[in-house]
């Protein structure tokens, strides 16, 4: 291979570093305007009446809408439609917005924003999930009786016979905090009314186009082709830019059909804390039982995650936690619940790892609690159960048709991280400042799995001067997708990557692909650009058989040319072949289409060849707590995984790194605070992400397994790095206090006293202390 | 609103403005000036993607009004090198794939560009208190840190 498997360049690159590549808050238009959302102050309420005439006489001021005037159905959602775009009669989170305006200028929309007067009933609110789900709790949505956002079910075996056999049975509760992505760039949207206002052509930080459209399509009543979608570039996203820049850019183009004119909207980061999802908290009780050799028996997890105010992804959120939850490990009896409670918090929705961190945290703790309990150390215990080729997972799945490597990426890891002989050391610790190591690994499957349809495309379009443009239904996030489509059809066209262009993704020029999620843009883009430029090549082999006096089987292709394997001197130019398929007027643009294996569902018992291919990864973290503070050093992170093949390896090095770090941030750091629906982490001060000096060495170990259906091999690598961060952070901490923390974050105060004191804060502000 | 009168040099170029005295120097920049390489993240001098230079050094252009610049130089991304000329710390963010979603990275070649102008030997302990102001969420700083050793250390590919 010339171009994949080698490190290339980000395309993107320059433009950034120049500070000339366009995001969504950098586009302006002539005339255009700026729209601004009014909140509700209530967690949930009803609206009794709104009035918007003094703000709309306000001079500058030319729309202020409320959701009487979206022009089709105000709701919207991938699951259940029940998401408002403005709240039509009841607000049931603090992100609700309840009326729009658009001026000519932001300060003059928040200004006409403070003359809207709405009067509103407040209703019952319902903060905690657990009590939501309970008798009596007060019921956000009719069509989700009992505030049940999601609930899955597992069965596998007779799990109180697997208890009946088991030696130790070890019950524990884990909790894992609501985060937020904290893209550095806030959402932002433009919509720019087509003339006559028939159509919009949208702009802006939008994860996923087409999703973007659907919704848009639904709320304002217009056709799919009517709503274009032209992605900006992205200053992050982590699967945070879905449904609330679906929200903003319905709202921009309320106020730009009205109006005729452009509008403009940008969230403050106040306003996207405010109003933009976040991971869901995940409260998990896990039974395990084991015979006195280690087993593993039976497993019965129950699980409540909080949905907050609205359905969006929590269904399949949910769904990977369920498929996922008892790890990589062989239990024969399983009894899995996974439930998503409704309640007036923030909604919560799709965030790197989608449901796979909080379960890993739990199960992965579990697995050093109960080495514990047995008297054996951590990796002894997982190398007993862990999976290997051909094991059956808990949804009933053999795993024979891939690779199964998790003990290869264990030992790799053990390896370099010298876990063993620093496992002992660091046992028995005195003093002050006291190191720990602890290990976490995992499966994953790859792509959106049995959650629902699964199929992509790309377009490749050779120019008759030899330039290429790539076109992808799947969009350029930060992740590397335009480099790694790139340079996957440099590879098939035999030709040096710098010809290609690619194109930013528009909704106008490429059929719907599904969303850019679940890791799937380089197993499923990256096939549909296999098969697009695979198919020009063809023609383009074919186009020059005569030239060359040989058949198609006879010859190779690559840096930048076609030649007869036999006789290399008898060779063609990339440009001479093109020209040659142009004169004989073949079509050198086409449309790849991949959709993906086979998999199968059973919902009522969670039985099923859930994904069609998974990933392993172990990571391994080295700390130094200072038992007198609480706080925690990372050390070293060193990270294995099974990418199948890198398509670019520093890229996955990158995926790695930066995951890694947002794991990192999910074990010390991170923790929105939320008291009675109010964010309380507003902005950067109060929400700690990782900063370059809180990142410790990270070791990043590339394990490559080919898989049959991924291209070149290749598989996935974007969530697998951050969902193995915490639980081995939290078992390094273990290991150097002596105590777990069964509650992420650990920060000082878990860490040095067991639990937060943050929530007792808001209690005694309230008290008027 | 009264105005009041501001005279810059932005990038080597005088300017000279009216300005409302509540207007921050990143909305002069980006508003006025369409000096757009220089982003807007938390508005509150937290996150370090406006960094800017100001009369050599890297200041938060959203916790500075623009009549507080007034007589100083400034020097954005834009005026860092350019596609013919590209600065060291471009290329070097290039070659060691420094760069994921971007949208930090002019803050952080700004703040990278304080650093070596005054330590043009940091060590990787100083390149991390140099960029301690700059907060990245895609790619764990590890090749950020690459680059700007790479600069430091003569070690750029031609």
């Amino acid at each position: 291979m010339d171009t994949v498997n080698k490190p290339a360049r980000r395309v993107d690159a320059l433009g950034k570093v120049l500070g000339e590549s366009k995001y969504g808050a950098d586009l302006k238009f002539d005339g255009m305007l700026y729209g601004k959302v009014l909140y509700t102050p209530y967690s949930h309420a009803r609206i009794l009446s709104i009035d918007t005439r003094s703000a709309a006489k306000l001079p500058g001021v030319e729309a202020v809408l409320t959701a009487a005037d979206v022009p089709g159905l105000h709701t919207f959602g991938t699951v259940v439609p029940n998401q408002q775009v403005l709240a039509k009669e009841v607000v049931r989170y603090l992100g609700d917005g309840v009326a729009i305006v658009a001026a000519t200028s932001p300060a003059l929309a928040e200004k006409a924003l403070a003359l809207i007067k709405v009067e509103y009933k407040e209703l019952a609110t319902i903060f905690d999930p657990e009590e939501a789900l309970a008798e009596g709790a007060p019921v956000l949505h009719d069509d989700s009786p009992g505030n049940i956002a999601a609930h899955h079910v597992l069965e596998k075996g007779e799990v109180e016979k697997g208890f009946a056999a088991s030696d130790i049975i070890l019950e524990r509760e884990y909790k894992t905090q609501l985060v937020e992505h904290a893209y550095i760039e806030p959402e932002a949207a433009v919509v720019v009314p087509d003339p006559g206002r028939k159509g919009i052509t949208v702009y802006g930080s939008i994860q996923n186009p087409f999703s973007c459209r659907k919704a848009l399509s639904r709320m304002l009543g217009l056709k799919l082709n009517e709503v274009r979608v032209i992605q900006s570039f992205m200053g992050g996203s982590f699967g945070g830019k879905d449904e609330v820049m679906s929200a903003q850019c319905a709202r921009a183009a309320m106020l730009a059909l009205k109006t005729g004119r452009p509008v403009k909207m940008v969230n403050t980061r106040e306003e996207s804390l405010r109003e933009g999802y976040k991971r869901h908290p995940y409260k998990l009780k896990y039974k395990v039982g084991v015979t006195r050799e280690g087993k593993l028996m039976a497993m019965k997890i129950y699980i409540i995650a909080d949905a907050g105010a609205y359905t969006a992804q929590t269904p399949f959120v949910t769904w990977r936690s369920v498929v996922q939850a008892t790890g990589p490990y062989e239990v024969p009896h399983v009894r899995t619940d996974v439930y998503g409670a409704h309640t007036n918090n923030c909604y919560t929705s799709a965030f790197r790892g989608f449901g796979s961190p909080q379960i890993i945290f739990a199960q992965e703790s579990l697995m050093d609690e109960l080495a514990g309990e047995l008297g054996m150390e951590p990796l002894e215990l997982r190398r007993l159960n862990g999976y290997h080729q051909g094991s059956v997972t808990a949804t009933g799945q053999t795993l024979d048709s891939h690779q199964v490597s998790l003990s290869e990426v264990v030992d790799k890891a053990v390896e370099r991280s010298d876990y063993l002989r620093k496992f002992k050391e660091y046992a028995n610790q005195k003093g002050r400042f006291r190191k720990g190591i602890g290990l976490a690994c995992s499966f994953r499957g790859c792509s959106l799995g049995a959650e629902g349809v699964d199929a992509t495309g790309a377009m490749v379009s050779v120019q008759y001067d030899g330039s290429v443009y790539v076109f992808a239904g799947l969009a350029e996030n930060g992740q590397g997708l335009q480099t790694i489509f790139s340079q996957i059809a440099a590879e098939e066209l035999g030709i040096n990557v710098e010809r290609v262009r690619f194109m930013e993704t528009d909704t106008a020029n490429i059929p719907d692909g599904g969303p850019t999620v679940a890791s799937r843009s380089t197993i499923m883009g990256g096939n549909a650009v296999r098969i697009a430029a695979a198919k020009v090549r063809e023609t383009l082999l074919g186009a020059v058989l005569g030239k060359l006096k040989a058949s198609t089987e006879e010859l190779a292709w690559g840096k930048d040319r076609i030649w007869v394997k036999e006789d290399p001197s008898r060779s063609i130019s990339f440009e001479d072949a093109i020209n040659e398929a142009c004169s004989q007027g073949e079509l050198l643009t086409e449309l790849g289409w991949y959709k993906a294996p086979k998999v199968s569902w059973d919902d009522s018992h969670g039985q099923g060849n859930a994904y069609f291919t998974y990933v392993y990864g172990c990571q391994i973290a080295e700390v130094e707590v200072d038992t007198e503070t609480g706080y925690t050093r990372v050390l070293k992170i060193t990270a294995a995984h099974d990418v199948g093949r890198a398509i670019n390896p520093e890229t996955v090095r990158g995926q790695i790194y930066g995951g890694v770090a947002q794991g990192l941030g999910y074990a010390l750091l991170e923790e929105v605070q939320q008291h009675e629906g109010e964010i309380k982490s507003k902005n950067f001060d109060e929400y700690l992400i990782p900063g370059i000096k809180d990142m410790p060495e990270i070791e990043a170990i590339i394990v490559e397994n080919p898989d049959s259906y991924g291209p070149y091999g290749a598989k996935t690598i974007g969530e697998p790095t951050l969902e193995m961060t915490a639980p081995a952070i939290a078992s390094a901490v273990a290991q150097a206090t002596g105590r777990r923390v069964r509650q992420l974050p650990l920060d000082l105060e878990r860490v040095l006293l067991g639990r937060s004191l943050q929530q007792d804060r808001y209690k005694r502000r309230e008290g008027g202390c | 609103m009264a105005k009041y009168p501001l005279d810059l040099v932005v990038n080597g170029s005088k300017y000279h403005f009216e300005v409302e005295a509540d207007l921050r120097l990143v909305d002069l920049l980006r508003e006025q000036m369409k000096l757009l390489g220089t982003k807007e993240s938390c508005g509150k001098g937290e996150c370090g993607a406006c960094t800017v230079l100001m009369d050599g050094k890297s200041v938060a252009s959203c916790l500075v009004l623009a009549i507080q610049a007034n007589g100083s130089e400034i020097v954005t991304v834009e005026g860092l090198g350019g596609e013919e000329a590209l600065h060291p710390l471009q290329q070097a963010f290039i070659q060691h794939g420094a760069v994921q979603c971007g949208f930090c990275t002019p803050g952080m070649l700004m703040s990278a560009k304080y650093l070596l102008d005054n330590n043009p030997r940091p060590t990787r302990e100083e390149i991390r208190a140099g960029l301690a102001g700059n907060l990245c969420r895609c790619t764990g700083y590890v090749k950020i840190i690459d680059a700007i050793q790479a600069v430091a250390e003569g070690r750029l590919e031609q």
